[in-house]
Parts: C-alpha cells; sequence; structure tokens
C-alpha cells in the first residue's frame, strides 16, 4: 500500500536504526571468529588470525558433538517430512471437518514456548521410566519439525489445483503412478525447502534438547556448554561463525526454491 | 496414429497396487484415514501424551526426604509457588515479559510500517532478510553475540568510552533494580537481549495486518480533511492493532519461557524458565518443575482468550 | 445398437444439494452432443459422474454396453477436456500430450511421434518444447484437446472448453471442434452455457435445469419445439404466451411458444387480431417490434422492408396457428 511515495524522514530514522539493531549484532559474530584475543571479549580486537579455525578442526569433542547434531537433524527431519506430508495432504486433499484441529495441533509444539515441550516430555520420560538416548532427542526434534514441512507443503498443494491430479487419473493414471508423476514432482521443491528448514531447526535447538538429552551433546548442547563455562573462547567464536553460515544458508536456499508464490514458513519458527 | 480397439471400460489392474488404488478412488475417506493416522498417533501420543505427562507430575510431589518423586494426587506442590521465593520468580518473569512485548512493539512498529508501506524492490528484499536472517540464524549464537556486545570489555564499552560517555554508562548501572556490575549481568541486559531475539516475531504479523490496510482508506482519510497524524491514529494503528497483538503473543509467551538468555546474560534472580531447569535438573524435583511450568501455560490462556477478543487471530 | 453414454435415473447429491436428479441420458456413438443450462444446474457434476471424478448417489451408467459405477477414471476409455486445462506445470507441451502413453508403457520414440501428430491435429505443430506456462489461453486449449485425443478415448468430455476465449477465437475453435470430432469418429460430450453455442455445433442437446433434463433433441426440436417454459424462455428468443391467451385461439388452456419471425404485421383495418407497438428497434435487413396484443406482451421481427408501423400505431397481427407451439410441461 502506499499513496504518497515519500517516507517522513522519523519514519525512516526509526527503521534504519531498527534493521541495523536486527543487523549488526550477527555481523559481529563474524569479526569475532578472526581474533587474537584468547581470554577476553575485547573490542576492536587486538589482531586478526586464521590460527583458531585450525584448532577448532582439531578438536575431538567439537565434531562428535556435530555429528550428534547433524544425525539428529537428518533423522527427525525424515521423520517430519513422512508425517508433514502425509497431514498436509490429507488437510488439503478434502474438507473435512477436523483441519482447524490438525492445524493447531501441529504448530503447537513450536508456537508454545520450548520448556513447556521439553518440560512436558521430561515429565513423560520420568512417568514411563525411559532412559535419555539419542531416540528421546529426536522424539522432542521430529515433533516440533512438523510445522515447518507441514506449512511448505499445504502452501504448495494449495497451488497444485485438485484438477491435475484428476487430468492424471482421466489419463489412465491410478493413485500411485499418479502420486509418482504428478504429485510428486509439483511438491518436491517445497519439501526440499521445508526439509531444509527442519533440517536448521533441528541443527539448532537447545532448550527442548536440554530436557530430553542425557549425556548426550549436540552441538547447541556443546555451544551451551562452553557460554556458561567457557574453556577456549576463540574456539566458541569460529564455531558460532560456522553455525550461523549452516542455519542461515537452508533459509536463503528455501526462500529461493519458494519464492514463487508461497510464503516459507519463517513465522512457525 | 495406431487407432486401438479398446473396450470403453478397461480390465482391473493386477496386483496389491492396483487394488489398493481401486479401493482409495471408492472410499476417498479411507485414504485420508490412512494418512492422518500416522502423524495423529505421533502427536496424540508423544505430545499430547506428554503434556498429560505434564500435568500429572504437576499434581505429585517429592518427598523431602528421601527425595523421590511421590506419585499420589496432591495440591501441595501448587501451593508451594505462592511461597514467596517461587511467586517473586513468577512476578519477575510477567513484569519482563510485559516489558520486552512493549518495547518490541514500540521497535517493530517503524520497521513493519516501512516495509509494508514503502519499501519497493530492493529495499523490500533488504528488509524482508533484515528479519527473516536474524530470525533463522542460530539462536545460541545470537545470544552469543550480545554477550559480545554487552560484555564489560565489549563493544558497547568500548563506544561509550569513545564517546567520552562511560560516566553516563556508570550512572545508569548503579540504578537498583535494573543496573548491575556491567550490562551482561543486568536486567537491562536481558531485556535486550529477548528484544533482540523475539523482535522478528512482532514484526511479521504487523507487517502482515499493515499489508492489508487498503491505499484508498489512507487516501479516503485524507480526503475527509484528516492530518496525516489523524489518518495513523485514527485509521492506521486500530487496523494494525490486530497484528500487532498476534506478535505480542509470540513475544509474551517466548519470554515467559526461556531460560538460556538470561543464564548467559543476567542477574542471578531466576525467572521461570530457569527456575524449570534449575528444578528437574540438580533439585530433581520433577513435580514442582512441572507446576512451575502449568504457570506460563496458564497466563498464556489468559492472555489468548483476552487477544481473541479483540480479534487478533485474524492476522495470523 | 448399445448407447455410447447411458444414464440411467442417476442422481448426485451434495448433503441437501441435489446437483443430479434422476437424470435419464441416451448418447448415441460418434454424437457431438451438447449439455446447455444455466449456472448451477448440474451440467459439471454430469460430465464428472461420466468421468468417474463422482460416484452417484443412485441410479446406472454404462459406457458403451459396459457397466461404470464402481469403475475409477484411469480404467474409463473416457477422456476430458478441462475447464482450467489441467496441464502439468512441471512437464513441457510434448510430455504432458505424451503422459498417457507413457503411462501405457509405449516406448519414447513412439510416443513422441504420436504425440507430434496429435499436436498437429491441433495445428501446435512445434511447440513441444515450450511449457504450458508459456503458450497463451487458447494455446493451452489446444494442448488440452491434444492430449485428451492422443490414445484415442471413446468418448471426450469437454467442459466449456471455449469459455476462457475471446469471441473470434472461440468462433474458429468452434468449426474446428466440428470438423476433428467428424474426422476422429469420437463421441463428444460438451458442456456450455452459451445456447447459440449448443445449437449450432450440436447434434443433439440436453437442457439442464435444477440437476434435472428438461428437453433433450436436435437444435431445431429444442429451437422450434420447447416443451417447457424454462426450456423456450432459456433456449430461444420466443414468445411464451399465457394459457389465457392460448384459449382465446386454440380453445386449448396451455403455455405456449411463438417465434418471432412466424409473426406477420398487417394493416389495422379489418384484422382479426390488433396490436399496439410499444417498442421498435431496427436491425438492419429486419425490424423488431414489441407488440401488445390482447393483454400480453409479445415481440416479432419483420423484415424492414415496407414495414413502417411506429410506437404506439395500431396495427394487426397475423400467424398461423400451426405456429403456436403448446407446450406439455407446466414449467
Ligand atoms: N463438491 C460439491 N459439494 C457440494 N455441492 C456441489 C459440489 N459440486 C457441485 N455442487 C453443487 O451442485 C450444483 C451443480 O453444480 P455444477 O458444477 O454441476 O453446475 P454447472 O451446471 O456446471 O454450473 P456452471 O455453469 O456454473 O459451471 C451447484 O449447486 C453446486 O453448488
Ligand atoms: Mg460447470
Amino acid at each position: 500500500m502506499s499513496s504518497e511515495t515519500r517516507a517522513p524522514w522519523p519514519l525512516k530514522l526509526a527503521s534504519a536504526a531498527g534493521l541495523a539493531f536486527l543487523l549488526v549484532p550477527l555481523l559481529i559474530i563474524f569479526v569475532y571468529a578472526f581474533t587474537t584475543e584468547e581470554r577476553s571479549f575485547v573490542w576492536p580486537p587486538p589482531g586478526l588470525t586464521l590460527k583458531w579455525f585450525a584448532v577448532a578442526w582439531g578438536r575431538t569433542d567439537l565434531w562428535s558433538a556435530l555429528t550428534l547434531s547433524v544425525q539428529v537433524a537428518s533423522i527427525s527431519t525424515l521423520i517430519a517430512l513422512i508425517l508433514g506430508t502425509l497431514c498436509a495432504a490429507a488437510v488439503s486433499q478434502t474438507q473435512f471437518f477436523g483441519r482447524e484441529t490438525i492445524s493447531l495441533l501441529v504448530i503447537l509444539p513450536i508456537a508454545l514456548p520450548g520448556i513447556i515441550t521439553g518440560m512436558a516430555l521430561r515429565s513423560a520420560f520420568s512417568i514411563a521410566d525411559i532412559p535419555f538416548s539419542f531416540w528421546t532427542i529426536v522424539l522432542g526434534h521430529a515433533t516440533f519439525c512438523v510445522v515447518v514441512v507441514y506449512n511448505n507443503a499445504v502452501a504448495r498443494f494449495r497451488r497444485t489445483s485438485g484438477s491435475l491430479i484428476e487430468a492424471s487419473m482421466d489419463l489412465g493414471a491410478d493413485g500411485f503412478q499418479t502420486f509418482r508423476h504428478v504429485i510428486l514432482p509439483n511438491i518436491g521443491t517445497a519439501l526440499l525447502a521445508g526439509g531444509m528448514l527442519a533440517f536448521a531447526l533441528s541443527f539448532d535447538e537447545v532448550i527442548v534438547t536440554t530436557f530430553t538429552a542425557g549425556q548426550q551433546q549436540t552441538l547447541p548442547l556443546w555451544m551451551l556448554e562452553e557460554l556458561i563455562r567457557p574453556r577456549q573462547r576463540p574456539v566458541t567464536n569460529v564455531v558460532a561463525m560456522v553455525v550461523v553460515l549452516v542455519t542461515t544458508l537452508p533459509m536463503l536456499l528455501a526462500f529461493y526454491l519458494t519464492r514463487d508464490g508461497d510464503q516459507i514458513a519463517g513465522s512457525g519458527k | 496414429m495406431i487407432v486401438l480397439d479398446t473396450g470403453a471400460i478397461l480390465p482391473r489392474r493386477g496386483g496389491i497396487f492396483g487394488a489398493l488404488s481401486d479401493a482409495f478412488w471408492r472410499h476417498p475417506k479411507l485414504l485420508v484415514f490412512l494418512m492422518l493416522t500416522p502423524p495423529v498417533l505421533w502427536f496424540g501420543i508423544i505430545y499430547l501424551g506428554s503434556l498429560l505427562a505434564l500435568l500429572l507430575q504437576s499434581f505429585y510431589s517429592l518427598d523431602e526426604f528421601s527425595g523421590l518423586v511421590v506419585p499420589e494426587f496432591t495440591l501441595s506442590t501448587y501451593a508451594q509457588l505462592f511461597r514467596p521465593s517461587n511467586f517473586d520468580i513468577i512476578v519477575r518473569t510477567v513484569l519482563m515479559a510485559a516489558a520486552v512485548t512493549l518495547a518490541s512493539g514500540i521497535v517493530a512498529f517503524p520497521i513493519a510500517y516501512m516495509a509494508a508501506r514503502y519499501a519497493k524492490g530492493k529495499w523490500k528484499a533488504l528488509f524482508y532478510l533484515g528479519v527473516m536472517l536474524p530470525l533463522w540464524s542460530s539462536y545460541l549464537v545470537k545470544v552469543y553475540a550480545w554477550k559480545l556486545i554487552l560484555a564489560k570489555e565489549g563493544i558497547l564499552n568500548w563506544v561509550f568510552e569513545s564517546l567520552r560517555l562511560t560516566p553516563l554508562l556508570d550512572a545508569f548501572l548503579s540504578i537498583p533494580v535494573i543496573g548491575g556490575n556491567s550490562l551482561s549481568v543486568s536486567y537491562t541486559g536481558t531485556f535486550l537481549v529477548f528484544l533482540y531475539i523475539w523482535l522478528p516475531y512482532m514484526i511479521l504479523p504487523t507487517q502482515a495486518a499493515l499489508e492489508r490496510v487498503p491505499v484508498n482508506l489512507i487516501d479516503a482519510s485524507g480526503d475527509l480533511g484528516a492530518t496525516p497524524f489523524q489518518t495513523f491514529w485514527h485509521v492506521i494503528f486500530p487496523l494494525a492493532l490486530p497484528g500487532l497483538v498476534a506478535g505480542s503473543i509470540f513475544t509474551f509467551s517466548l519470554t515467559l519461557g526461556d531460560y538460556i538468555i538470561p543464564n548467559i546474560v543476567g542477574s542471578s534472580r531466576q525467572i521461570i524458565g530457569q527456575a524449570v531447569y534449575a528444578q528437574q535438573g540438580s533439585a530433581g524435583n520433577i513435580p514442582l518443575a512441572a507446576a512451575f511450568t502449568v504457570v506460563p501455560i496458564v497466563i498464556m490462556g489468559l492472555y489468548l482468550w483476552m487477544a481473541k477478543r479483540l480479534g487478533a487471530f485474524d492476522a495470523l | 445398437m448399445t448407447s455410447a453414454v447411458s444414464l440411467q435415473q442417476v442422481s448426485r447429491h451434495f448433503g441437501p444439494i441435489r446437483a443430479m436428479d434422476a437424470v435419464d441420458l441416451e448418447i448415441a456413438p460418434g454424437e457431438f452432443f451438447a449439455m446447455l443450462g444455466p449456472s448451477g444446474s448440474g451440467k459439471t457434476t454430469c460430465l464428472r459422474v461420466i468421468a468417474g471424478f463422482e460416484q452417484p448417489t443412485a441410479g446406472h451408467i454404462e459406457i458403451f454396453g459396459e457397466t461404470a459405477e464402481g469403475v475409477p477414471p484411469y480404467r474409463r476409455n473416457v477422456n476430458t477436456v478441462f475447464q482450467d486445462y489441467a496441464l502439468f506445470p512441471h512437464l513441457n507441451v510434448l510430455d504432458n500430450v505424451a503422459y498417457s502413453l507413457m503411462l501405457r508403457k509405449v516406448d519414447k520414440a513412439e510416443r513422441h511421434r504420436q504425440a507430434e501428430d496429435a499436436l498437429a491435429m491441433v495445428k501446435l505443430s512445434g511447440y513441444g518444447a515450450r511449457r504450458p506456462g508459456q503458450l497463451s489461453g487458447g494455446q493451452r486449449q489446444r494442448v488440452a484437446l491434444a492430449r485428451a485425443i492422443v490414445n484415442r478415448p471413446k468418448v471426450l468430455l469437454l467442459d466449456e472448453p471455449l469459455g476462457a476465449l475471446d469471441l473470434k477465437l472461440r468462433e474458429s475453435m468452434q468449426e474446428e471442434l466440428k470438423s476433428l470430432q467428424r474426422s476422429l469418429g469420437i463421441t463428444f460430450i460438451f458442456v456450455t452455457h452459451d445456447q447459440g453455442e449448443a445449437l449450432s455445433m450440436a447434434d443433439r442437446v440436453a437442457v439442464f435445469s435444477d440437476g434435472k433434463v428438461m428437453q433433450v433433441g436436435t437444435p431445431e426440436e429444442i429451437y422450434n419445439r420447447p416443451n417447457s417454459r424454462f426450456v423456450a424462455d432459456f433456449v430461444g428468443s420466443s414468445n411464451l404466451l399465457p394459457p389465457d391467451f392460448t384459449a382465446t385461439i386454440t380453445g386449448q388452456r396451455a403455455w405456449a411458444s411463438l417465434r418471432p419471425e412466424a409473426i406477420h404485421i398487417t394493416p389495422s383495418d379489418g384484422a382479426a387480431m390488433q396490436g399496439r407497438v410499444t417498442a421498435r428497434s431496427f436491425m438492419g435487413s429486419t425490424v423488431r417490434l414489441g407488440l401488445y396484443v390482447n393483454g400480453a406482451s409479445l415481440h416479432a421481427v419483420v423484415p424492414a422492408s415496407g414495414n413502417s408501423a411506429n410506437v404506439d400505431d395500431m396495427v394487426g397481427v397475423l400467424f398461423a396457428p400451426e405456429a403456436l407451439h403448446l407446450m406439455e410441461r407446466e414449467t
């Protein structure tokens, strides 16, 4: 909407300041990754070096945390893809009474604060006497990852007109052939986008994980440990920068994949 | 072209797939039912089941001597919430959530307004990325960045020093409740980080609401002799309000339920999330932790009920 | 001879809505059959029941003598041209057309050859490599047509295929569809709410109203001898005469229709029936007159030459009693 084209200057100033407030802290991370200072967070950095990248590379605890995070995120994403797609397909292919309820149920784990989901799972594990393991982490992650896949898939299903499916069946394709030759190619990029966002979400999650992990340490848990009880600050700086890159790239890619038409499910995070 | 002399009705396809496909066509509800079963089971058992378990736990209690959970119904755990030390935690958390929500509304509005009303083309993309990048980059890293900014030897101090304004900062830090040793161990620090991290959740719905305000409404108002300020106050703001309320649901609820931020940047006085984490972890008091977790659910229930009456959900 | 499509007392209800209500239709092989009716009268539903997208609530359907209820669309040798074309956006034009051949495992070279042939039939040779999004509305419509005929279905269903085209394209497509149907010899069932299109193209027409078939017949029958007020009103520009008026002429009390061309104007003196001219509009070779006769309003189309009646003139009104068509139905 725009009736006048020029914004008043106080508005320009306020929004520019707001944008700077949002973006500058992210840039700072990139500078600190190269600092030579070891003990404190002194600004400006006394010097710049690449040495911490090598040190970080050599840390085995970091590698095992990373491996665990990738494993958890992969399996959670796989589960989220299956559940989210099924849900989206069911909701959009028919007009049935419970669709509002389904949408609400799927969005709840992420709309409610992490401690609720985390504490709920923790209570359930305690009552059912389930010991913490790799799978307890996955259980939590998959649950809140479903929503991003679901949102992306629903948006695409809505755009893929129902008559395409009918056209395919009309031309002789049974349900399975229609799925393979028409539905899958049409929702493919939306699923890819949803899957990447789910991966990023799981890869980054910390609050729920603190309630569902025992001795296991995912990368965010490793970082949290470092933030509370720092051992080698420069290594944390390097990891922070890498994590920013790893989590924002899928978001940019997902944006690119779904840019014509549907919204990416950003607000669902 | 080959003219095929097939019948009008083709034979049934063999195999399990042919039969299944026919069955799905004949009973479309069957397919929907089958598709819904796995997600509904997952969410029903794992998620709703866990929420029930949470509720159940909150009605149990901890035996003070053995340190074991007594699985018997009691309201004593909830009664503990009203002990002064615990009740302070709740009040403190709600005040913090309210402050964060109010501030995000004020900071978000100009950004959302600019993005919705004036930004075009490249600028629109910049605004979009300006909101989405912080939203999607790692939560912990964002908190960490603020630790770097707020630390005693960090950027903000350096800025004040360069501008020779250090006395001003020291004066601020000496204010009792909101001050502290340095910004990174003060309520102000916690507040700033909360504000930063939840801000995108306020901008997005507000922008969505503003984008739905039709231009001709603004023109009409100007036409009828309203000053730009009157137009803003009587036309644009009321129409944006549902968006702001929707955003506030996020900022309010997320602040109520966070414990990492105050742990990393903040004073030693706990908020609800920290209490939950401490009780279930080192203290081993799962019932009290569960009862504490129910508090944000109840508060959010009230909040949502009020928001609904304001019509905030049309903007979600 | 068996019908191409036979509907016997077929109903399709959506809750309280009777989209199709006890419809009987016999469509002959090789026929160009039109379904005509106002919006919401159940034409699309009828087509979808024949294609197999909807299952009838009651009744019996046969396609070339074989029972069709309970048979999914992919086992019916019936193809549809969709109103919104429904071209697959992820396939190019050639693969869209070759889709049904691909499903039947025709090898690639052969199916591309056949698809090219089909494209040639709709005058789109050389467009195979394009994406549907890169075509105009009329071109998309032809691709949809080529895709539907490529594997020679027994019956082709078309749901307002020309609805989205502009007038000129529409007229040329009407002729092309007609000649395509003649050369393929396939039964065409064609939905439209444009009565001119239905009458000019179809061998026979069914007129729908509120889920029911009001009348089935050749365009001439429908136009000249509507069986009900609804059909007369919807199809023609016929005069509708109330029972009181009809009774004075034929002695029978029934609604009747009278085509405007059947009315002649004479000088008023000595005429058996007189009327007052209420409106006059010049149409080129003809003049259209509004007349008020014995309490009924009529309109007549008369040759322009030699007719100088003006508004408010009294004129004689003359028509052959046989031109008055009494209708069987009440409504
Ligand atoms: N899936 C459905 N659910 C409920 N009602 C339906 C459904 N499909 C059609 N109807 C109703 O059935 C009636 C007939 O619809 P149909 O689409 O067959 O009309 P039509 O003659 O094709 O109209 P148009 O010329 O507008 O395309 C309408 O009242 C319509 O609202
Ligand atoms: Mg229709």
